[in-house]
């Protein structure tokens, strides 16, 4: 009895291993057999559900079967979203990816979602196929803002993604203040207070006199003089450089925080969001048209969203905010579904319409956008009846994103860091702020250089 | 006959390894075959830039000399070191008193019971949980301020994790609350295991209650004192979640409250292994040397 349980557990070990042996030995049919469209599940890598939203609202024949799983056609759509946190949705990403080539192939990724922040990191590899390879075109995208383009464009040119969002920022200002400091609330009147930083500064103190931020954190203005910045974050030879543009963001944001204009929070913290109601006394918010609709709490009594209570003006720069990317996975199965997906939602003037009717996104069409921008009967409710896009399609032209780099996201929040606690007056001087940014970014980044 | 005994002592032995598998098999998988790798791992230049993996490559001992070298390791340690013996000081302090109040008969304290398990109750508390809770009741707009500006107490709120010495402040508090529990129930236990006959002694003999306190209980208890230090002391340097969750990962502000496994933590984003891996074994080392310190003191006082 005892020698035969002993037996049952070699046996079993046996067994164990021999199950292994096949799981590789089977892989390598997989990858050969990975061609244009043959496979049963459509894999798609995500971070949250807007793009499973859209699929659903938007993609013809796109049936919900239940919170990770859809349906297009025979086709099984398997939904694997790993929210943003602490980077945990790329440690995923670049898990499958890189195990891309063993696995078996109903389980090899098909499409995934990437932001600007670190989009580089992945079309500059082969772990994503160019889309003229999936067969669309340049006709195709025609329509398409520019900067989108440049976002997925590698290193030798070639475009490896594509977005049915633009994300253009407005600077959102209460137009109850308004009327109360500026003496009026009207969007032209109240942009030639804010048309250029010197002027913001100016205005800023006329609010506080009145007991109003003009900005609920400096955090607000970071993305802006980020995105008017002239260098890319990593030069040729990998070594870290700051543009002045983010150097003038550091002084500003120490003028704006030491005479009071304005807090030092994180955003998104409960504290940020103080100013969605009028008791937070915040003058502004720079964001796009998804902070309109989604962040602004729209829906809760009270707000100033809620009430139509907020204005959008150009502000002093234009800048840009988000924006989701979808790529195609190398070794994909299913080549063919996800082309008609990149070009029915990135591409389909129909379909991309009836997102921003029915979503208020701003979509990646520029003659859609336009159309709507004249159309006076397009009315924005949290903007109490304006119609914004006009100034969000000014805005989409000027987006220049040819300076990114693969390293962008965790510079920028080293950076964020390191002179949030400059600004706050953790630090005696710049020069030891930079010193923190330097230790951090290249703890972070072991193959960059100061 | 000789023989046969022999025999079924082997058979039972038999069992008694075979019982031994489950633990063994564990040990191996989930502690020592990471711990060899990490040590494998530590002296290879082996990380990824993005999606490209580079090295492994072997250098030696040089990633523990560039990690010695470089000045922030050793900010790191003293902020751990500092937050450590902020919250240990309270903690001991505090659990010493309770455990001789427990411990003393003639003070006849009511509800002991409930009051164990309520000190030890903090404990239970996940860290990061208990971090979250603090960093909701101490946030700018969050109650803590706010009830100090209606007390007329301050005018406006104070930013605790704007300032160096308030976050610390705070992490050294969660330390302490979360601990004082467990470090009064080891000493207790320490306490009650004293001969109660020496103190009618030494009440015969007219000794006051400072005097007993320090020249029999102090004493006696010495081995269980240094166990808590020590114990507490490895426990401190693997400090990561109360500040991780504390400060949203950024050890702010000025990077005054990043201890060094936050430190580690940060290697994870480029995945590299090599410092990684040796800020691992340093660790290991001390961790090791001060066990050692606690298995001496236990060992010896078998004797």
């Amino acid at each position: 009895m005892r020698r035969s349980m002993l037996s049952l557990l070699l046996t079993a070990t046996v067994a164990a291993g021999v199950l292994t042996g096949c799981g590789d030995s089977s892989t390598h049919e997989a990858t050969t057999a990975a061609a244009e469209g043959a496979g049963k599940v459509l894999n798609i890598a995500a971070w949250n559900e807007e793009f499973k939203s859209r699929l659903i609202d938007h993609y013809p024949g796109y049936e919900e079967v239940d919170g990770t799983t859809g349906k297009i056609g025979d086709i099984t759509v398997k939904w694997h979203i790993t929210p943003n946190q602490e980077n945990a949705y790329q440690n995923r990403l670049d898990e499958i990816l890189l195990a891309q080539d063993k696995a078996p192939q109903d389980e090899k990724l098909d499409l995934f979602l990437v932001e600007a922040d670190y989009a580089i990191k992945y079309t500059d590899t082969d772990f994503t196929v160019p889309l003229t390879d999936l067969g669309i075109t340049a006709e195709d995208m025609k329509d398409q803002y520019k900067y989108t383009q440049d976002v997925v464009t590698d290193s030798k040119g070639v475009i490896k993604g594509s977005s049915w969002q633009g994300c253009p920022g407005v600077m959102i200002y209460n137009r109850k203040a308004a009327e109360e400091v500026f003496g009026t609330q009207e969007p032209e009147e109240v942009q030639k207070h804010f048309s250029d930083w010197d002027k913001f500064n100016e205005s800023a103190a006329q609010l506080k006199d009145k007991g109003y931020h003009v900005i609920s954190s400096m955090a607000d203005t970071f993305r802006i003089y980020q995105n008017n910045s002239k260098l890319p974050w990593v030069t040729e030879d990998k070594k870290i450089q700051v543009d002045d543009n983010l150097l003038k963001w550091v002084e500003d944001s120490k003028k704006l925080v030491d005479a009071g204009y304005c807090e030092t929070y994180d955003q998104w913290t409960d504290d940020w969001t103080k100013g969605f109601y009028p008791e937070g006394n915040v003058f502004a918010y720079f964001g796009p048209a998804w902070l309109i609709d989604f962040s602004m709490a729209k829906d809760v009594e009270g707000s100033i969203a809620h009430e139509g209570g907020w204005g959008a003006i150009e502000g002093p720069q234009g800048f840009y905010w988000g924006g989701t990317w979808i790529c195609a996975a190398a070794g994909t199965d299913n080549g063919d579904v996800v082309a008609d997906i990149i070009r029915k939602i990135t591409c389909d003037p129909e379909i991309m319409k009836d997102i921003v009717l029915k979503d208020n996104d701003f979509v990646n069409n520029k003659p859609v956008m336009e159309e709507l921008a004249n159309d006076d009967s397009y009315a924005n409710e949290v903007l109490g009846g304006q119609n914004p896009l006009k100034m969000f399609c000014a805005g989409a032209d000027k987006i220049n994103m040819a300076n990114l780099t693969a390293y962008d996201q965790g510079l920028l929040q080293d950076f964020q860091s390191a002179m949030g606690d400059y600004i706050k007056g953790s630090y005696n001087s710049v020069d030891d702020a930079m010193e923190q940014f330097y230790t951090l970014a290249t703890t972070r980044y072991p193959d960059l250089t100061r | 006959m000789a023989k046969k005994s022999s025999g079924t002592t082997a058979r039972y032995n038999r069992w008694g390894y075979i019982f031994l598998i489950p633990f063994f098999l564990v040990y191996v998988i989930f502690s020592f075959i990471p711990l060899a790798s990490t040590i494998y791992n530590s002296f290879f230049e082996n990380y990824y830039s993005g999606l490209t993996q580079i090295g492994p490559k072997f250098i030696g001992l040089e990633n523990y000399i560039k990690l010695l070298s470089s000045p922030e390791i050793w900010k790191y340690l003293g902020n751990t070191l500092i937050m450590w013996i902020g919250g240990f000081i309270p903690q001991i302090t505090v659990a010493l008193i309770l455990a001789y109040w427990f411990s003393d008969p003639s003070l006849k304290l009511k509800g002991q019971r409930f009051f164990k398990t309520v000190i030890y109750m903090p404990n239970l508390i996940m860290a990061s949980a208990f971090s979250m809770l603090f960093f909701a009741l101490f946030a700018d707009a969050g109650p803590i301020n706010q009830m100090l500006i209606s007390l007329h107490i301050l005018k406006e709120p104070f930013k605790f994790m704007n300032s160096i010495a308030a976050s610390r402040i705070l992490i050294m508090l969660m330390n302490f609350l979360m601990w004082f529990g467990n470090t009064t129930i080891l000493l207790l236990a320490g306490m009650l295991g004293i001969d109660g006959s020496l103190y009618e002694a030494a009440e015969v003999d007219g000794a006051s209650a400072s005097q007993i306190f320090f020249r029999i209980t102090m004493p006696i208890l010495r081995p269980i004192f240094i166990y808590v230090l020590i114990t507490s002391l490895i426990g401190g340097l693997q400090m990561y979640d109360v500040p991780q969750i504390l400060t949203n990962g950024k050890g702010t502000p000025a990077g005054s409250t990043t201890t060094v496994i936050m430190n580690l933590n940060q290697y994870l984003t480029s995945k590299n292994f090599g410092m990684g891996g040796a800020l691992s074994v340093y660790m290991f080392i001390i961790t090791g040397i001060l066990s050692l310190v606690v298995f001496r003191i236990n060992s010896a006082k078998k004797d």
